[in-house]
């Protein structure tokens, strides 16, 4: 299951070297949302930096309907679909591989994001640790439960409109958490900001658990 | 369940109603003329909040019927994965609707007891941002439900989806209630300290009441359904015989001289 | 079932190792199904299928690991190159290490395009990536989808030689073609199919003239006889079969 794990994640993160989706298309998307909040509720400072944390992961949500979208829209053409039943893979594998992927690029997009929202905003970078647990468990989360609805609902014809109602709702208890983990950090509360990254690490234990084990059913029969 | 002929058939069902579910109609009906007089007239208005504590002898039993239907949908979701049978799909599709309703009727009633209580329709309480949270979680399920595509394959989708939505339920519940203790407000589940005996027996009373309406709804729910799945696909055989005339088709164009010379000389010129 | 409609309706067929069975029929006979069937890619409404010993419903898997299929669609990814490609898909089927050189030699690719967008190929290049793809999967049974169409005639021959030498080393071959000419100089035997079911079976020995004799018997008819013109072969039995209501879907090796 691991082998075909890492080969699936490195065939998508050769696939996004390649084809440079990531850091063409959702990198300046992520900027260019931090832009409009900004526009949306003026450049008022104080008002944006206390906004910050919700801001940061809302728009971490986005841009991971976009990796996700991106991650099955590859398997959508050609029959590459059919190649990976058939391939003989381990589905759970599979799954994994595909997460680890959608993971690591999210990952980037949040590094950026972070450089953005600290200069944009001015907001501070106190509690980095916090930051950097948080930011790592809640990407896992949404990397697993992303992975899921995906294969469910992504890359296929008149379905891309499913994955943000089934997946946003399902992952609102994660926005919650790092929100929260987000702001506490910021505001040098490290324990508790603590409490909450280790309730976003059992929601990534949840999602990934169970997207294991339903991407192989779910993977049969477009 | 018993076998229902198929929809074409002399002896086949014109309406979902039964004998059983006129019995349990009748009761619901009186059970809720019985609630609506314990409700609105006999039990005395609560010390706190007065007359709007009435809207709780609707708005408890919804809130409980929605998690019946929910967990129902839920349970009948991983019995259609493990047995595959009909049956445990149209229960899951059934119960999640009628949870959902009553979903929407908790969140209204919930809604409405806040003006006079907060002052406001909305008030981010703990309890009612689940609820909103689940409606839009089991919302997004019957949206997978809706999808055209092979029935057996939407409903193995459909079943993870609510799966992995009774999964997230406690997770749901557990962030929001952490995230709204941190800021003290009027919960929606605060009760009297001296809780008087006739609102215990009215409350109660709901959500019996309530129960059995949920489940005549089901039953009529998933008997509809029933129905009109046999409707759309009207027999295997059908189609296979369907399937094979072609077989025919396809042999007459080729070998004209398979035919018989009696029943007429095939005119091979126009 | 496909959206409610059935693909195959009573099929009943049996296909020996080592041989190069073409499916033969009008369009809308089921010729892609029965195909995808063998790769454990279809669900099965009735009956019983097994491919290479291994039961289709139960051990999906394994049936799995061991096809290869090569249809309409190239089943590669667009945006890596050809020997991504390559590595990943032969390395998916755990299959051993992948000579790219030798490989691509095979199918008549030029060395340089092992480093060149998928998406950036010709049709016909991108076919012969597929093959390669196949070859280098090293499976035991070989399902191929109209394999001639959208080849050149060097392709074409390319193909049969693939062919004649996957069964030199056990590799069994299931094949829909309209190019019946071609198809029947390589097939050695021929399976009918038509409304979801097959007709007749018939081995053919190597003679092309042997090859328009195969009867196409209407349903419901006992075990007929084929008649086979003259047999300049040794005779080899034919083996038509009988297609009744529902009968077990049946492959097996």
């Amino acid at each position: 299951m691991l082998t075909d794990a890492r080969l699936v994640a490195g065939k998508d993160l050769r696939l996004e070297f390649r084809s440079r989706v990531t850091t063409t298309q959702v990198l300046p998307f992520v900027v260019a949302i931090v832009l409009l909040f900004g526009f949306a509720f003026e450049p008022d400072a104080d008002l944006l930096v206390e906004v910050t944390p919700g801001l940061f992961w809302m728009t971490v949500l986005f841009a991971s309907m976009l990796s996700i979208q991106r991650s099955f829209g590859i398997e959508s053409a050609d029959g590459v679909r059919d190649g990976l039943r058939l391939s003989g893979m381990n589905p759970s594998g599979i799954f994994l591989g595909k997460a680890a992927a959608v993971f690591v690029q999210l990952i980037a997009v949040e590094v950026v994001l972070g450089f953005t929202v600290t200069i944009l905003y001015g907001a501070p970078i106190d509690g980095l640790g916090v930051l950097i647990v948080t930011a790592l468990a809640a990407t896992a989360a949404l990397a697993g439960a992303g992975t899921m609805f995906g294969v469910l609902a992504a890359g296929l014809h008149g379905r891309e409109t499913l994955l943000p109602l089934l997946f946003l709702p399902a992952v609102a208890p994660v926005l919650i958490a790092a929100s929260q983990a987000h702001g506490l950090a910021l505001a040098g509360d490290s324990g508790s900001g603590l409490r909450w990254s280790a309730l976003l690490a059992l929601f990534a234990v949840v999602y990934v658990s169970f997207g294991a084990l339903a991407f192989g059913p779910l993977l049969e029969e477009s | 369940m018993t076998a229902i002929p198929p929809v074409d058939a002399p002896g086949a069902p014109a309406h979902t109603g039964s004998t059983a579910t006129r019995y349990l109609g009748f009761v619901v009906a009186g059970g809720l003329a019985l609630l609506v007089a314990l409700g609105l007239f006999i039990s005395p208005p609560s010390i706190e909040q007065g007359d709007a504590t009435r809207i709780m002898y609707i708005h408890v039993p919804s809130a409980t019927t929605m998690y019946y239907g929910f967990g129902l949908a839920g349970f009948a979701s991983a019995m259609y994965l493990w047995k595959k049978t009909e049956f445990w799909d149209l229960l899951a599709g059934a119960a999640a609707e009628v949870g959902l309703v009553f979903c929407g009727l908790a969140l209204a009633t919930g809604s409405i007891w806040g003006k006079p209580t907060w002052g406001s329709y909305w008030q981010w309480d703990a309890r009612l941002t689940s609820t909103l949270l689940l409606f839009v979680l089991f919302s997004g399920y019957l949206a997978v439900r809706a999808l055209q595509m092979d029935t057996a394959v939407r409903a193995k989708r459909a079943a993870f989806v609510a799966l992995f939505a009774m999964i997230d339920l406690p997770i749901v519940h557990y962030s929001v209630d952490w995230w709204r203790s941190l800021h003290q407000e009027p919960t929606l589940a605060r009760r009297d300290p001296e809780i008087d005996g006739m609102l215990l027996f009215s409350l109660m009373t709901g959500m019996l009441v309530f129960a059995l309406l949920f489940t005549w709804l089901l039953i009529h729910r998933f008997r509809v359904e029933f129905l009109a799945r046999r409707h759309e696909t009207k027999g295997l055989a059908d189609a296979i015989a369907t399937r094979r005339a072609e077989v025919h088709l396809d042999q007459s164009h080729r070998s004209p001289d398979v035919l018989d010379a009696s029943t007429g000389a095939m005119e091979t010129t126009p | 079932m496909l959206s409610g409609f059935p693909a195959l309706s009573g099929l009943d067929l049996e296909i020996a190792q080592r041989e190069v069975a073409l499916l033969r029929g009008p369009n809308g006979a089921g010729k892609s199904t029965v195909l995808r069937l063998c790769a454990g890619l279809v669900p099965l409404e009735s009956g019983t299928a097994s491919v290479l010993g291994h039961d289709v419903e139960g051990d999906v898997v394994s049936v799995r690991r061991k096809v290869g299929i090569l249809g309409h669609q190239t089943n590669l990814y667009e945006d890596l190159t050809v020997a991504d490609n390559l590595k990943f898909w032969s390395s998916a089927a755990r299959a051993p290490k992948v000579d790219l050189a030798s490989v691509m030699d095979r199918v008549g690719l030029e060395r340089r395009l092992g480093d060149v967008r998928v998406g950036s190929l010709s049709a016909g290049q991108r076919r012969r990536t597929a093959m390669a793809v196949l070859v280098a999967r090293r499976p035991r049974l070989w399902l191929l989808d109209e394999p001639h169409a959208g080849l050149d005639q060097a392709g074409r021959d390319l193909l049969d030689g693939l062919v004649a030498e996957a069964v030199q080393v056990g590799v069994t071959v299931v094949m829909a073609s309209h190019d019946h000419d071609r198809a029947l100089a390589i097939a050695t035997c021929v399976v009918d199919l038509a409304g979801g079911m097959n007709l007749a079976q018939v081995k053919s020995p190597e003679s092309p003239t042997h090859a328009s004799s195969t009867p196409g018997n209407p349903t419901g008819v006992d075990t007929a006889q084929p008649s086979s013109g003259p047999s300049s072969g040794p005779s080899t039995g034919p083996v038509p079969r009988r297609a009744p209501a529902s009968s077990p879907v049946e492959r097996s090796r």
